[in-house]
């Protein structure tokens, strides 16, 4: 779980520019809440790399794993597996 | 001014518009009316001094801007038995005036703000050119009804109108400009493009005389591309050789993009004179078109002076901006654009025409491109290769919201269903501009509680706006929103006016938009490819390699302008202060602090996060302008 604080905390204070928890939910689509764009894709993507050590491929910059805390949390797991 | 009202100190309020008209200052007072001019002299230097009358004095003007067709006009109205005392453009306006009444500006060719005073019928005329190239302001208190090309004038006898109209912001906050008659001043009034206010015993009404209007359905395609392109031609020529009417020397601006290199070369082909123009290049090759100038200078052999712009040169001047536009950015494209004038100013010219207009009469705008495949993929929302044509918008963007196939389809494709939707075209940009709400404190949110930008808007649409064209509603909403309150108010008439230099826009010639609006679609947006007539019409006059390029909008460097080795600039640390944002009252510190960390770091890649800054940046300055105390609703 702390991985989920993690990244919920990154796109608080990235994208809702905000510390309030709670206007944040972990299974919240992103994309369907206009807080992610190809942009904010790439943003969310070199903190990833730079933070868990990753690498992330041109065809795994999709929102199947990258439109939510937990898509994302699992996408990092599976990575670093 | 009303009967025992105290006069407003109109040297005072003249003196804030010197940069205006350094050339001359000059009023008049015949109760209960005066009036006062700063002028820029560009026709008829001798004899042109304004406030200026008819013969018998009954009939007073002041004009800020040109009459371009006053020759013509001064000719009709002299066989009408009209009698003229000066060569000016101004003084057509008083006789017209006598011979037609208040619709006299329905005569005019021109940008113009107009103050007319008829003394037997104590009668006050304000008029505003039909698209809004030049600024008109008003208000009323204390008796008294103040009007002024810029709203500093206004202030200058009226200190109390100082207070932000939390409505206003943000609708510039969503569209980039304010709509109607609002402005960023909540007792402020602009008047709106194409009308006229008349004052007088029995009360005050507001005329429209002029909007852009297109025909229901599809709109006329009977004339081949080729005729239709002659006709354009011809009338592009004749737009140009009336803009060039002027007793001082005209230039030109080459941005390095077809429209202002379609300009340059009509203005060149107009002239014997060799042309001088000028020209923005960038030390951020994102930004810079110097190779294409350097193309189309070459090709029209002019002298070609340019301006080189660096972040600094944009941080620095940003605040001096804001004291021009009086109203909140949520770009710097206009910095570079007022550095750019001045330069114009210290060579000696004050006159230049533009390109301005093009990509809203012709269609130009990734905009309407992103429109049209909405509406193509709508018709098959669960086609998959039909939001492949994302791909094709924004190539010039460094960040695209189109770059990523995936997420463009769930960007692009929010809301896709609301065909019906008067601002379809617009929604996706709006929700990214409005990006900036996020930084917004809870008091300023709870201001705008009830208020709807986009219905204020709805509510300023022509009745017959339903049965246009998909792509014609897409250009009357760009028109109301962008050009006139963005392109031609903060990046056009005042970082053009803040060094005295007159911006003069040919595309723009009402006669240009009323037959160009008339024509269907297909002559501006074909396929994907935009501005089809208008390439076509200036093949022959400007090369190749620029009549083949796909349109780059004119930017520049945001958020990245204020910061330096890893700071704020001075001046930009103690605006985002916590201490300043809590006495100001508009913005959240804890959520501005974020987004400052964020362009410190050179994290803020995207359109939402730059224009969140740079509009949360010109709020600030503008109130430390012009208010300087907290906002009304502490």
């Amino acid at each position: 779980m702390k991985l989920h604080g993690e990244l919920r905390q990154f796109i608080l204070d990235n994208y809702l520019l905000t510390r309030d928890d709670s206007s944040l939910g972990d299974s919240d689509s992103l994309t369907g809440r206009g807080i992610l764009d190809s942009t904010g894709a790439l943003e969310l993507v070199m903190h990833l790399e730079e933070r868990y050590g990753i690498k992330v491929l041109d065809d795994e910059l999709h929102p199947d794993n990258l439109d939510s805390v937990e898509k994302i949390a699992a996408f990092v797991e599976r990575k670093r597996a | 001014m009303r009967d025992g009202a105290a006069p407003p100190d109109l040297e005072k309020m003249i003196a804030t518009l010197r940069h205006r008209g350094p050339d001359g200052l000059n009023h008049l007072y015949r109760t209960p009316c005066m009036l006062a001019h700063a002028r820029l002299s560009i026709i008829d230097l001798e004899t042109g001094t304004q406030p200026i009358a008819n013969e018998d004095q009954t009939i007073w003007t002041v004009l800020n801007g040109e009459i371009f067709n006053f020759i013509e006009l001064r000719a009709e109205l002299e066989a009408l038995g009209h009698r003229f005392r000066t060569r000016s453009d101004t003084e057509v306006i008083v006789h017209a005036y006598e011979e037609y009444g208040v619709r006299f500006v329905e005569r005019l060719n021109g940008q113009f703000a107009i103050a007319l005073w008829d003394i037997p019928r104590q009668r006050l005329v304000l008029a505003r050119d039909r698209v809004g190239i030049r600024p008109l302001f008003y208000t009323r208190t204390r008796g008294l009804l103040l009007f002024a090309s810029e709203i500093k004038a206004i202030l200058a006898a009226a200190p109390e109108a100082a207070v932000m109209d939390e409505r206003g912001i943000a609708q510039i906050f969503t569209f980039w400009g304010t709509v109607g008659q609002r402005t960023a001043f909540k007792n402020i009034q602009s008047l709106p493009p194409g009308h006229l206010l008349v004052v007088e015993e029995g009360g005050d009404r507001l005329e429209r005389y002029w909007d852009w209007t297109f025909p229901a359905g599809a709109g006329r395609s009977d004339l081949s591309l080729d005729a239709a392109a002659e006709e354009l031609r011809a009338l592009l020529t004749d737009a140009v050789r009336l803009q060039l009417r002027s007793d001082v020397p005209v230039g030109a601006y080459l941005s390095g993009g077809l429209d202002s290199a379609g300009i340059a070369a009509l203005t060149a082909q107009a002239t014997t004179k060799r042309l001088r123009t000028f020209s923005i290049t960038f030390d951020d090759p994102e930004f810079d078109e110097s190779e294409y100038q350097r193309q189309m200078a070459a090709h029209l052999d002019v002298e070609q002076t340019s301006v080189r712009c660096s972040y600094r040169d944009i941080g620095d001047a940003f605040p001096e901006l804001i004291w021009h536009t009086e109203t909140p950015v949520l770009r710097t494209a206009p910095v570079p654009l007022m550095l750019l004038s001045r330069q114009v100013r210290d060579s000696g010219y004050k006159v230049v025409l533009t390109g301005e207009g093009a990509d809203e009469v012709f269609g130009g705008y990734d905009l309407f491109k992103e429109g049209k495949i909405r509406r193509f993929w709508a018709r098959q929302p669960r086609s998959r290769w039909r939001p492949l044509l994302f791909s094709r918008l924004y190539p010039y963007l460094a960040h695209s919201p189109a770059a990523n196939r995936h997420f463009a389809q769930s960007f692009f494709g929010k809301r896709l269903e609301e065909l019906e939707n008067p601002f379809y075209a617009h929604l996706t940009r709006w929700a990214t501009t409005r990006g900036i709400f996020r930084l917004l404190s809870p008091e300023f949110r709870a201001a705008l509680e009830g208020s709807s930008a986009e219905e204020e808007l709805a509510a300023e649409l022509p009745a017959s706006f339903d049965q246009w064209a998909p792509l014609a509603r897409d250009q009357y909403v760009e028109v109301k929103t962008l050009l006139q309150g963005y392109l031609l108010s903060s990046q056009g008439d005042r970082v053009s006016m803040a060094n005295s230099v007159e911006g003069r826009v040919p595309y723009l010639d009402h006669r240009v938009i009323e037959r160009v609006n008339a024509l269907s679609a297909r002559y501006k947006l074909r396929g994907l490819r935009e501005k089809v007539l208008l390439r076509k019409a200036l093949e022959g006059l400007v090369p190749q390699g620029i009549l083949g390029r796909v349109k780059q909008p004119y930017r520049a460097p945001d958020c990245r302008s204020f910061f330096e080795g890893g700071a704020p600039l001075p001046y930009v640390a103690e605006l985002v202060s916590a201490s300043n944002l809590r006495r100001t009252g508009y913005f959240d510190p804890g959520a501005v602090e974020h987004l400052v960390e964020k362009c410190r770091t050179g994290r803020a890649l995207g359109a939402a996060d730059n224009m969140a800054f740079v509009g949360m940046l010109s709020t600030l300055v503008l109130h430390q302008h012009f208010l300087g105390g907290p906002p009304a609703w502490h």
